[in-house]
This record gives C-alpha cells, structure tokens and sequence, in this order.
C-alpha cells in the first residue's frame, strides 16, 4: 500500500480511517505500488501458499499478517455441465461462496481485511451498515477477534439472518427503514464515534477484499480471465473489483490478458443500475426497493456509476428478474448442481438465463457465475415455492403406497 | 430558520461547525447562504453546471432530495438539511 487515492481528482490522503475526498466527496481507494509486486509476485508464490484468499496478501491492503479470517476464502470452482445444458451455454462454471468461511457468503472476504486492517489502525469497536451476510460476517469475525461489534440492519430482515448476527453476542441495531436509511445513519455515527465502520470510513480497504473472489476464478480455471462473468450487484462494488482482479492479474503478467465482459444482475423490485445500462445511461436514478432479494436492496447504490462505467468498457450487459424468475433461479441451480444459494444467487441465474437466451452472452461461449450467499438463510423466499413433505406412518404399506401414487402420476 | 448538518468531510471549511442555522429558500438558496459564509463549500458540494455531485447525499427532512425537486426543492423554517458523503455502504 502507498496512500489512499481519490479516484475523482487523485488527491492523496495517509492510511487511516477514512473514505472520502475532502474536495469532491469522490471515493478513496487504496493505492499500491505495482511494480514492486510484480517483482515478487508470482503464479509458484502463490501456489505455494495455503488455500485462502491471503494467498494474494500482497493484492490485499494490510501492513503485517491477517489477525482476522485468516482461513477465509478459496471457495470451490464448480463447472456446472446440468446447469449449462439447461441454459443453454456450452460451458458454465459457479463460483460458490454460498460456502465461504465461516459465514457463508463472499462478505467473509471484505470483512476479513477491514477488520484485520482495523486491527492493524488500533480500533476496539468495529460496525456496518447491511442487509444481512455482512451483519453475519462482522459479527462471526469480531467474535473470533475479541472486538466489540455493533451491526445495523434493516428491521425487516429475514430471520435467518438476524439470528446470525445475535448469536455471536453482537450488538443488532435493527432500523425501521430501508437500507439506504440505515446506510446514511451509519455514515453519520461513523462521523461522530470513533469506530471502524467496514463499510464506511474503512471501505477503501473493504472493497478491496471482494478483489479475491476474481482472483481464485482466475486462478481456479488456470490462471485465465472468463470469457463472461456474471455478478449480483447490490451497491455495485463486487462487480468493480471483480473487474479490477482481472486488470491486475493481467497487469502482473500472472494471466493472459484478453478481452472480458462483466455482466450485472439484479431484481427487478431494485434495478436502479441495470435500468440505466440498459437505457444506455451513465448514471442511475435512486429507487425504493421493493424485492425478495433484501441483500440487494439498495436503491441508492454507492458504486452504481462505477459498476456502469465497467460493464460499458468490458462490452458487459444487465438484467433484471422479478421474484418469480428469482425463485426459478435457485430452484435451477439446486435442482442441477445441488447448491442452494440465496435469494441473490437466484438473481444471477434468473439474468444468465436472460442473457444467454437473448444472445448477449452467446451460447457457444464459456461463463462464470458468481454465487454470493447461502439459501439457508433467506428460507423464508422459498418456503412454500418448492414443495412440501408428505407425512406417512412408519409404515411399508403406506411408504408403497406412496410410492405406487408417485408411478402412476409419472405414467399418467 | 433551517438547520444544516455538516459531515466532517466539510467542517475544517466551515469553521468546525457541526450544525449551521441558515434562512429558508429553495435547496439551492440555502446551499448559496452556506456558500457566503464558509467560501468554497458550494463547489464542493456541487458541480460545475450547478447540479448536486453525484458523491453527495442531500436530505431533506430526510428524503433525498433526488426524489424531489433537487436544488429546487422548497425548504421551509424548521425543516432540516442533511449532508452525507454518497460513497458508503454495500
């Protein structure tokens, strides 16, 4: 790391705590010496590192050692051959953080480098602004870390994610408003006490940490840059620095640079940012959220302009899907690869689907799909869209019964 | 009168300021008073063609101001006026 950098005016600001430009609001990010790294940096370095995403710990903005989520990361590549077939791509793969550790989701990656470079500035407290998996992943890594937590939510999460933050003893502020309302109390008590905020004032290393996810991909297919990748976009930062893992991989020669497209997906009920691209704009108009994907219901999302300007550059496109096609995606993607992912992930299948089927992403090529969080903790999307148990007795007759009805209505 | 919120982003301009009080107005009115008093705050908070930068969330009363009339939306005495920097969250 150098400085932190404004990326509107390139003003240099010291490595502390601290997200804006002072002079144009833009946003800091974190500056780093490439040419240094491409001296020490290489495809057998790496290899010959542990399997987390600290194996490209010099990509990553901390001074020492991760203090926390060290094990975090390296998530399976799973090429996804039911799944293709369905789509109608000729190659599809999934990367799987709905199995991150330990929170399962991709949030365990940005949180394990706030909060060790959190660690690193001397903060006791650390928070966030979210919509669930980060909540869950602050309050998992603060536990393991001995910090003090408090995470602020939305009061009308899903269950499943409320328990995973109140089980690791962490404070849950839960706020009567969207997130957006609870995104702008954070930057105002991340402005008046002195706590590390992980998507406030220690965003710039944040974001910096999704950098991993496209870091494995590339690595996991080979050291190669995919052809398509497709990301859920929320605030839109996870598809930027998706995009900026390929650029720097290619920048350090450990991958063949090539031509990428970065498509974005999102729900229909929250789609300032597909709505803009695809009326061909460069800047997003601010919406209620209205959608079952609550971890991406962000109506004003910080990176919109950024994760536009990308899928401009990259030749990517967008689109969105509404409920149903997103209850669609997850039952697809459990039903052929066996991976139950959450409301987000049925967002990024219900849009590959959209865009293979429209050409955008033709169907001789080969994809990536980027799968976010876990389904186990958005249950309440599904209950009820995916069937039900039958009861019998403890019975033989009654399971043949069963399965004599089960025969007949296959034959009929 | 309107109160003003300042970030900390803005308050070595404005003189450590935590809140101003200034007159009603249109947005854009109340933004120019703030101007008068802590010179250069107005471009920080909005660009060359007068519209509100992208990186800055106004409120007022709490809505953003997007979703009403933006510099031209009406602030009336005892309204508020919140000034957050757009680039959190997510």
């Amino acid at each position: 790391m150098k400085a932190l950098k404004c990326r509107e005016c390139s003003r240099e600001y010291p490595l502390g705590a601290t997200h804006v430009c002072e002079f144009d609001f833009g946003p800091l990010e974190v500056a780093y010496d490439y040419e240094r790294i491409r001296q020490s940096l290489t495809r057998d370095k790496i290899c010959s590192r542990p399997q987390n995403m600290w194996r490209y710990r010099e990509l990553l903005p901390i001074a020492g050692e991760p203090t926390v989520g060290a094990k975090v990361g390296y998530t399976p590549l799973i090429k996804a051959d039911r799944l293709a077939a369905r789509l109608g791509i000729r190659e599809l793969w999934i990367k799987n953080d709905a199995v991150n550790y330990p929170t399962l989701s991709f949030k365990d990656r940005v949180v394990s480098v706030a909060l060790s470079r959190s660690v690193e500035l001397g903060f006791k407290t650390v928070a966030c602004a979210s919509t669930g998996n980060l909540a869950n992943s602050v309050a998992a890594n603060a536990a393991a870390a001995g910090l003090h937590c408090y995470v602020f939510i939305p009061s009308d999460l899903e269950q499943g994610k409320v328990v995973n933050s109140l089980v690791y003893g962490a404070n849950v502020v839960a706020i009567r408003g969207h997130y957006d309302e609870v995104n702008r109390l954070c930057a105002e008590i991340a402005g008046k006490y002195g706590w590390a905020f992980v998507n406030v004032n220690m965003r710039p290393y944040y974001a910096e940490g999704s950098k991993s996810m496209g870091f494995e991909i590339q690595e996991q297919l080979g050291w190669q840059i995919p052809e398509h990748t497709v990301v859920c976009m929320a605030s839109g930062s996870l598809l930027t620095k998706i995009h900026k893992s390929y650029q720097e991989f290619s920048k350090l020669g450990l991958v063949q640079s090539q031509g990428w497209k970065i498509h974005g997906a999102q729900a229909t009920g929250c789609s300032p940012i597909t709505t803009a691209q695809k009326a061909g704009l460069d800047f997003f108009k601010p919406v209620k959220p209205n959608t079952i994907a609550k971890s991406l219901a962000i109506g004003t999302p910080a990176d919109g302009f950024y994760a536009l300007k990308v899928m401009k550059e990259t030749g990517g496109h967008s689109d969105d899907v509404s409920d149903d096609e997103i209850r669609d995606g997850i039952r697809m993607l459990a039903e052929t690869e066996g991976i139950f992912a959450e409301t987000a992930g049925g967002v990024t299948v219900g849009v590959a689907k959209k865009l293979i089927a429209q050409g955008k992403i033709p169907s001789d090529s080969s994809a990536v799909l980027c799968i976010t969080g876990n389904g186990l903790k958005t249950l309440e999307a599904m209950l009820g869209h995916c069937g039900e148990s039958r009861v019998i007795k403890p019975s033989l007759r009654e399971f043949e019964a069963l399965l004599a009805s089960d025969q007949a209505e296959a034959a009929s | 009168m309107v109160e003003v919120l300042i970030p900390p982003q803005l308050r070595r301009l404005c003189d450590g300021e935590e809140a101003v009080e200034v007159g009603p107005g249109t947005l854009g009115e109340v933004l120019l008073q703030l101007q008068e008093r802590f010179n250069g705050v107005y471009d920080r908070l909005c660009q060359p063609d007068g519209t509100v930068r992208g990186s800055v969330l106004v409120l007022v009363n709490d809505e953003d101001v997007r979703f009403l009339r933006e510099l031209q939306t009406p602030v009336r005495s005892g309204d508020s006026v919140r000034l957050i920097p757009a680039f959190a969250g997510g």
